[in-house]
């Protein structure tokens, strides 16, 4: 009847799980009943759970990707404690059975349920916006992808209290990660969660791909679309072509593990090396899709701030360019120790460090774009600044990964953990939350507190170094990545330091957290009157904050890069009331994407215990619930004129009253 | 400001930092050959690259500053973005190091490639590396003895190490002594190391496999002539001996924070039959979660 699942696979005699238990469903709790109190489970479903506005999906994202923030930096700083404590034989607190499952969770989350919703937020936020659009292509779509992720995302929080994870690393290496070596669920949890997150993802590829290919307004040509755009659709590219790569390999080791088939295995004529280059295959490209549109928030960011045009912009599109095509030829570079011959080591070791080449001339173009510019030191900048430096130094570090005889002696080593924060900190983290507190005003409304935003700043970049650079001294001495404990007791003062860090770092997400709280508070005097509270230079600054939910009464014309900047410069702000306005056609919202996302939830979880029929049965129902959406007419709707004239008048009104 | 320029410095700080310390430095101090080659060519690659970073780590805190809003003296060209001068220096400059770095990486993935003998075959000394759950067993097959989790080379003597595994993948790793080399079952890999200096150095699997990973260590001693002779009599005097179907399949089951073992004498081919045993459908034993192909091939070694 429930398959594997009995009673023992709730692990309640471990303390540090039943305490995290507790206060996650006092949590939940809390939240279930706040919205019973204040009658807001309607406007929850209508307004939010069902939307399918990409402004709201976007904030979805965000708040999704906030909150697993706290899991997967609680698991970090449980490492580090671990690692600060267990030297010269001492065991730490963690044993090896709980301690890989939280490196493993660590990275799973930080890429899949992190930086990936805050990516993929933000150009949902964002890009419709950019490109003068009502909304995306797909807009069911785009609230099925978000689902899937949702359910990716809770099938691993499950895991946490109902079984185990993967104690296999975040990339689950055949064959530790097949059925002999890891015959309990934490694999399957992993399979699952990642599977069904991952086809949303794929669906996001496509849906943002055609969005910004075809429904970009009048005039905006390819190379009029701002770079947050242009690297937008380098990263959608990248995730039509990686992601399969990703679904295919995992299809494959669930094979293995459900059936009894031999792709990864040791014997049988499986190749373990094949389930490598696979996962790599996906895996390199996944890094740029994750660093491309930070590169492009950065872009945004520095010419709204240095009151200036983005310097070099074809040199920026060329370069993004040839960071995705590059992108793809790569992958060996994470296993160069794996045997081949020098010939493919070296191809792929320079294929890797040509990448520098766009890469470093993308960071002389943000340097000459604040050349002779004037730059406000918003926190957006401060990021950005913090950027760059972090980023070069990581991009150096990456290039010396690069080089397979250093890679013979660095590879595995905690080198590669201090590179790879190095840029995932230094460019999609300090990215990610510098386009937070860019856009911040488009969808709220108002701005974020600058004082929590530059302390927050200070703590990350401070916490950061103390946290990172003690790892590449680490490496020197031969310590490794994945060490639950270790007998050198001279690695143990590098740990510490480390340690420290990360509080710092703790001090920084408290910063931004605090950020929140003051903001709202003062959201009133923070309030974004015009719609334009930087002065900035792209289309969504045109509309008003938070933007209306058709984002543009009119269309607007786009006749170069920095249209709306010239627009303003020449006319000024308020000049262009129109005396017309029009029906529009907007799409309706959805209960199938949350119904399929809550089913396949339920899928994943049957088939990770081993409960065929409730999985026959949650298959069947997303199916069916798939087919209602498919023969449903209903889907769209027209906004009268009158409505869209109320709510531009009210706009106007509050324009003139601030003038 | 000033606080964004110690920024910078931190990056160049750790190698520093490790090149001046005395401490027990692996990549920095090491004991052999190979290790020489390969620190050097680290640091070879670091200043080539701080032709860029440093710059862009000056520049970044110079432009940011003398460009400040409130600095109204400095030059403001807002609409200013385009220079072929400019975007000729910042394509060539990194085109170049890359070319320079390209032409050296190409030479040294030859030259350091750990598949190259050091020397010819007859001046080589042979060790076989079998990653087991989760210790190290090493054969020598011309001495025709083995040992756990302690491997012993004399100096100066190039070490041909093959390495297989009889369990997942494992990475085979003397920092001290230069490359690793991933350790796969059915795979027969190899590398060259040698030891030019006496000395006891920390050995160990830079490869993530499972519960007992983090104390699947082994001592690689380096010794003088005299005393690896010495050394190898003391191991061909232990009462254990290994063979395939016998002791050896005890040996590999899961076991964490192995004690080092002896054995005076293998049974020849011991590693071939190792890895030729994942060639058809009886693997070698699990981690111990009641499999049945453990049962049967714990059976057919009775």
């Amino acid at each position: 009847m429930f398959g594997k699942l009995g009673l023992d696979d709730i692990p309640y005699h471990e303390p540090i799980i039943v305490v995290t238990a507790i206060v996650m469903a006092l949590g939940g709790l809390a939240i279930v009943g706040l919205l019973t109190y204040f009658k807001k489970w309607k406007w929850l479903w209508t307004e939010w759970l069902t939307s399918i506005d990409h402004k709201k999906l976007g904030i979805m994202y965000f708040i999704v990707a906030l909150v697993m923030l706290l899991r997967g930096f609680a698991d970090a700083i449980m490492m580090r404690t671990q690692q600060a404590l267990a030297a010269g034989g001492a065991e730490g607190y963690l044993p090896p059975e709980h301690y890989d499952q939280i490196f493993t969770a660590h990275g799973v989350i930080m890429i899949f349920f992190v930086a990936m919703p805050m990516v993929i937020g933000l150009m949902n936020l964002v890009v419709p916006l950019q490109i003068g659009a009502r909304d995306v292509a797909f807009p069911f779509m785009n609230n099925l992808s978000f689902w899937l992720f949702m359910a990716g995302v809770i099938l691993t929080m499950v895991s946490l209290v109902i079984g185990e994870y993967g104690k296999t690393g975040w990339l689950a290496y055949a064959p530790l990660s097949g059925i002999k070596y890891s015959p309990g669920v934490g694999v399957d949890y992993w399979i699952w969660g990642l599977q069904i997150s991952g086809i949303g993802t794929t669906l996001t590829g496509i849906n943002f791909f055609v969005t910004i290919l075809k429904m970009r307004t009048k005039g905006m040509t390819l190379f009029r679309m701002p770079i947050f755009t242009w690297t937008s659709l380098c990263a959608n590219i990248l995730i039509i072509a990686s992601f399969p790569i990703l679904t295919a390999t995992i299809a494959l080791l669930t094979l293995d593990r459900y059936l009894g088939m031999h792709f990864f295995t040791n014997d049988m004529g499986g190749n373990m090396m094949m389930y490598v280059n696979l996962i790599w295959a996906w895996g390199h490209p996944e890094v740029y899709i994750l660093i491309l549109p930070a590169f492009g928030v950065f872009s945004e960011v520095i010419a709204t701030f240095a009151k200036k045009r983005l310097f070099g912009y074809n040199t920026m599109v060329w370069a993004t360019a040839c960071i995705t095509v590059l992108s793809f030829v790569v992958w060996l570079h994470h296993f160069f120790t794996m045997g081949a011959g020098a010939n493919v080591n070296a191809f792929f070791g320079i294929a890797t460090m040509i990448i520098a080449i766009p890469t470093g001339v993308k960071i002389f173009n943000w340097l000459f774009t604040m050349y002779r510019g004037r730059l406000e030191f918003t926190s957006p900048v401060l990021w950005t600044l913090g950027f760059i430096i972090t980023f070069t130094i990581g991009g150096m570090t990456g290039v010396m990964l690069a080089v397979p005889g250093a890679n013979f002696v660095l590879h595995n080593s905690l080198f590669v953990i201090a590179h790879f924060h190095n840029v995932i900190i230094g460019g999609v983290v300090f990215g990610m939350l510098a386009g937070l507190t860019y856009w911040f005003p488009k969808a709220f409304g108002f701005k974020l507190d600058e004082k929590w935003g530059k302390r927050s700043f200070w703590f990350w970049i401070v916490g950061f170094y103390l946290a990172f650079m003690p790892l590449y001294i680490l490496s020197f001495m031969g310590a490794v990545r994945r060490m639950q404990s270790y007998a050198n007791p001279e690695w143990q003062p590098f740990m510490i330091v480390a340690w420290v860090g990360a509080v710092c770092i703790l001090c920084g997400i408290a910063s931004t957290v605090i950020q929140f709280i003051v903001s709202i508070r003062d959201r009133e005097k923070n309030a974004d009157i015009t719609g334009d509270p930087w002065d900035a230079r792209t289309l969504e600054w045109s509309t008003s904050s938070p933007a209306p939910f058709y984002n543009f009464a009119h269309l607007p014309h786009v006749g170069s890069v920095d249209a709306f900047w010239e627009a303003k410069k020449e006319k000024g702000m308020a000049a262009d009331k129109p005396t017309q306005y029009e029906d529009i056609h907007m799409p309706k919202n959805t209960v199938a994407g949350p119904i399929i996302g809550l089913i396949s939830i339920v899928f994943g979880f049957a088939l990770v215990w081993h409960i065929w029929w409730l999985a026959g049965v949650s298959a069947v129902g997303m199916f069916v619930a798939f087919m209602f959406r498919i023969f449903n007419d209903d889907i769209d709707y027209y906004v009268p004129a009158a409505e869209v004239e109320r709510i531009e008048r009210e706009h106007h009104k509050r324009l003139e009253m601030q003038a | 400001m000033r606080m964004k320029k110690n920024l910078g410095w931190l990056g160049v700080l750790p190698l520093i930092a490790v090149l001046l310390s005395g401490c027990d430095a692996a990549l920095v101090d090491p004991k052999g050959l190979i290790g020489e080659q390969l620190k050097s060519l680290i640091i070879t690659a670091f200043w080539l690259m701080m032709i860029v970073v440093i710059p862009v780590i000056v520049m970044t805190v110079v432009f940011a500053w003398k460009y400040r809003h409130s600095n109204h003296a400095a030059k403001y060209l807002p609409d200013w973005a385009h220079s072929n001068k400019i975007e000729v220096v910042v394509w060539l400059v990194p085109c170049i190091i890359i070319l320079f770095l390209g032409i050296i990486t190409w030479k040294t993935s030859h030259s350091l490639d750990p598949h190259k003998p050091l020397a010819p075959a007859s001046e080589t000394m042979e060790v076989q590396v079998v990653a087991l759950d989760w210790k190290w067993l090493f054969i020598y097959p011309k001495q025709g003895i083995a040992t756990v989790n302690q491997v012993a080379m004399p100096v100066d003597v190039p070490v041909h190490f093959r390495v297989t595994s009889a369990s997942v993948m494992n990475s085979f790793f003397i920092p001290t002594l230069g490359s690793q080399i991933y350790a796969m079952a059915g795979m027969d890999n190899d590398v060259y190391l040698v030891a030019n200096e006496t000395g006891v150095f920390a050995g160990k699997s830079s490869n993530y496999s499972g519960r007992g990973f983090s104390e699947m260590t082994f001592d690689a001693l380096a010794l003088s002539k005299d005393d690896f002779e010495d050394w190898v009599d003391k191991v061909g005097q232990a009462p254990q001996t290994l063979s395939f179907k016998g002791s050896y399949q005890e040996l590999a089951e899961p076991s964490t924070d192995h004690p080092v073992e002896y054995f005076s004498d293998v049974t020849p081919n011991l590693y071939r039959n190792i890895i030729q045993s994942f060639k058809g459908g009886s693997g070698q034993s699990g981690h111990g979660e009641g499999h049945g192909e453990k049962a049967m091939s714990a059976e057919a070694a009775e």
